[in-house]
């Protein structure tokens, strides 16, 4: 027997994880992405002449929920169409018995990755209320995500953002008993995230109910608390519960009664940081659901108001705060005011001497 | 056609009533696993080309003689590491043997341990950084690929598929250890055949080679979620 040589076996290895697209209207293109449920490659749709993307499960050596988790997400996905959402094309089994589905190529970069690339505040939180758009626009369609997180974000070469990543998404009318209501089981951490140490590998954006299995409790709020976590990578760089960026500590999520804005960790960790966006934070990432923000919507309106100046709902101003809040808002015109009353005073004094 | 995708585990049918399926069912396993077993006792115990050949024939014949291979329970754990706590188990015994005789018959004896501070000894240091589990499975793979490669061969010998075995060796197999692949038009120039039918004949032996690894796989292992997961770890993602 011919022994093979280490490059040829990797080389083997490779080629034999390749699927099959003989007899389909794709070609194999590239490898664009490996994760817990499958391998997404780029591929030609030759009907259509369009590049495409193949998310791939091989069915006959992945378990049954895996291959039942493809096929539900793409229902899924298949059934919200929005801008935020990549559409799915097609859906199907390949002759090799590994099931795939077929989606629009995105092209950008993981928000994970593109934060960094967002500099001034008013830009990240617009950016952060286009992810709202889709999550919220699920939620009305009856779907929870339960799995948002940076990672799980693309955001393309004109700031469009789309949610990605439905496989553990949850519709409200299946039965929370069911297998594919269990929670999602932490995923390893990403290249990215073990480079920076911090998320490694726990479920740094998943809600405290969610995370402790409590899938009869997991609804729209589960997700606003993701968006909350989001928003606070998004400020900070941090995920909650980390006061420090040491890959030896491990990721928590928030326990106990929902903390005053100022206990909040990313108040240390970013002191140029608004205490209403952090309040807004603090009611998002509360661990009781009943403490959250009823709906995406509802925190994406916090956000919105505190864009535009206004009172946000999560963040009780006494009379000081609402004064500079005012002053901050109306800079303009106070600023006329006082040169005014300036002016005033000296003429008049001008005119006494 | 791809191969048959059932086949009778002979991780089971070593525990066969009959003889001659048992004896069958051995042979499949050292088929698979006398390259892996040999190269971990080079490396792990250090011996040199003839012992660890004479070492892993006297394993595998122990291991069917004392009834290892029957008192494994695939509940407990992967059939590999299994063997392979039983190899180093043997491995250690027949050293220790080796030291009483030589002891006992006044040989010159060159000692395989060190001694400890203590006076015990113990066995001599690893290369660090050596992962002798990973190096175990790498083998492993390698055997259960070369295996399903002869399959392949044999399979496509003197029939229609000839061409795409010899297609698939030398740009797969051959290709992947030259500095200077054939790209698919030379092997195309070659053979007389358009690019189309070199990449569909390429297609065509992944694909069976494929089913060959995870028919030779489905052989070595005892459960379907064993088999399902030593799958993953060789051709596919792990579970999420």
């Amino acid at each position: 027997m011919k022994e093979l040589g280490d490059q040829a076996l990797d080389h083997l290895r490779e080629v034999a994880q390749e699927p099959d697209l003989s007899g389909t209207r794709y070609e194999l293109g590239e490898e664009v992405a490996r994760g817990g449920m499958g391998v997404v490659y780029s591929a030609r749709d030759r009907e259509l002449e369009r590049v495409v993307a193949l998310k791939v499960v091989a069915a006959e050596i992945a378990d049954p929920e895996t291959v039942a988790r493809l096929r539900r997400e793409a229902r899924i996905i298949a059934h919200l169409e929005h801008p935020g959402i990549v559409p799915v094309h097609d859906v199907g089994a390949l002759p090799d018995g590994r099931v795939f589905y077929a989606m629009k190529l995105v092209t950008g970069k993981r928000l994970d990755a593109q934060a960094r690339e967002v500099p001034t505040l008013g830009e990240r939180l617009r950016l952060f209320l286009r992810i709202c758009e889709p999550v919220a626009f699920a939620h009305a369609h009856g779907v929870i995500h339960r799995d948002l997180k940076p990672q799980n974000v693309m955001v393309g070469p004109f700031g469009e953002v789309l949610v990605m990543d439905w496989g553990v998404a949850k519709h409200r009318e299946e039965p929370p008993a069911s297998r594919s209501g269990a929670p999602p089981t932490p995923r390893p951490a990403s290249d990215h995230d073990t480079a920076h140490g911090t998320v490694l590998g726990t479920p740094a954006y998943m809600a405290p109910e969610q995370a402790r299995g409590e899938v009869d409790r997991v609804d729209a709020r589960a997700d606003v608390y993701s968006l909350g976590a989001i928003l606070l990578f998004l400020l900070t760089g941090q995920t909650p519960g980390r006061t420090k960026a040491s890959p030896e500590e491990p990721t928590r999520t928030w326990a106990g009664p929902a903390r005053p804005p100022a206990a909040l960790p990313s108040r240390r960790l970013a002191p140029g940081l608004p205490r209403a966006l952090e309040a807004i934070c603090g009611k998002a990432l509360a661990p009781d659901p009943d403490g959250r923000y009823a709906t995406v919507d509802d925190l994406a309106a916090d956000v919105g108001r505190f864009l535009e100046g206004e009172r946000v709902s999560a963040y009780p101003e006494n009379a000081w705060r609402k004064a500079r809040r005012f002053a901050g808002r109306h800079r303009t015109a106070i600023a006329l005011v006082v040169a005014y009353l300036v002016m005033r005073i000296v003429l008049l004094v001008v005119a006494r001497v | 056609m791809a191969f048959p995708e059932t086949r009778r585990s002979v991780v089971l049918a070593v525990r066969s009533a009959d003889p001659e399926e048992r004896a069958r069912a051995l042979d499949g396993l050292v088929e698979a696993y006398w390259r892996p077993v040999y190269r971990h006792i080079r490396t792990r115990w250090r011996e040199d080309e003839e012992d660890a050949r004479d070492l892993a024939q006297g394993f595998f014949a122990a291991a069917l003689e004392k009834g290892w291979l029957v008192r494994f329970d695939p509940e407990r754990g992967k059939f590999r590491t299994y063997l392979l706590t039983c190899l180093d188990g043997h491995v250690a015994k027949e050293r220790r043997a080796a030291r009483r005789l030589k002891r006992g018959g006044d040989a010159t004896f060159v000692p395989l341990e060190q001694p400890d501070e203590d006076g015990e000894t113990r066995e001599l240091p690893l290369r660090a950084g050596t992962d002798l589990e990973a190096e175990f499975q790498r083998e492993w793979a390698r055997s259960l690929f070369s295996l399903a490669v002869e399959s392949l061969r044999a399979r496509c010998a003197g029939t229609g598929k000839a061409v795409a075995f010899a297609l698939f060796e030398r740009y797969d197999i051959d290709g992947a250890e030259a500095s200077d692949r054939p790209s698919y038009a030379q092997l195309g120039a070659e053979h007389g055949l358009p690019v189309t039918q070199v990449t569909n004949h390429l297609h065509w032996a992944r694909r069976e080679l494929r089913a060959a690894v995870l028919g030779k796989l489905r052989e070595i292992t005892a459960s379907e979620e064993e088999y399902r997961s030593e799958a993953r770890a060789l051709l596919g993602v792990e579970a999420p």
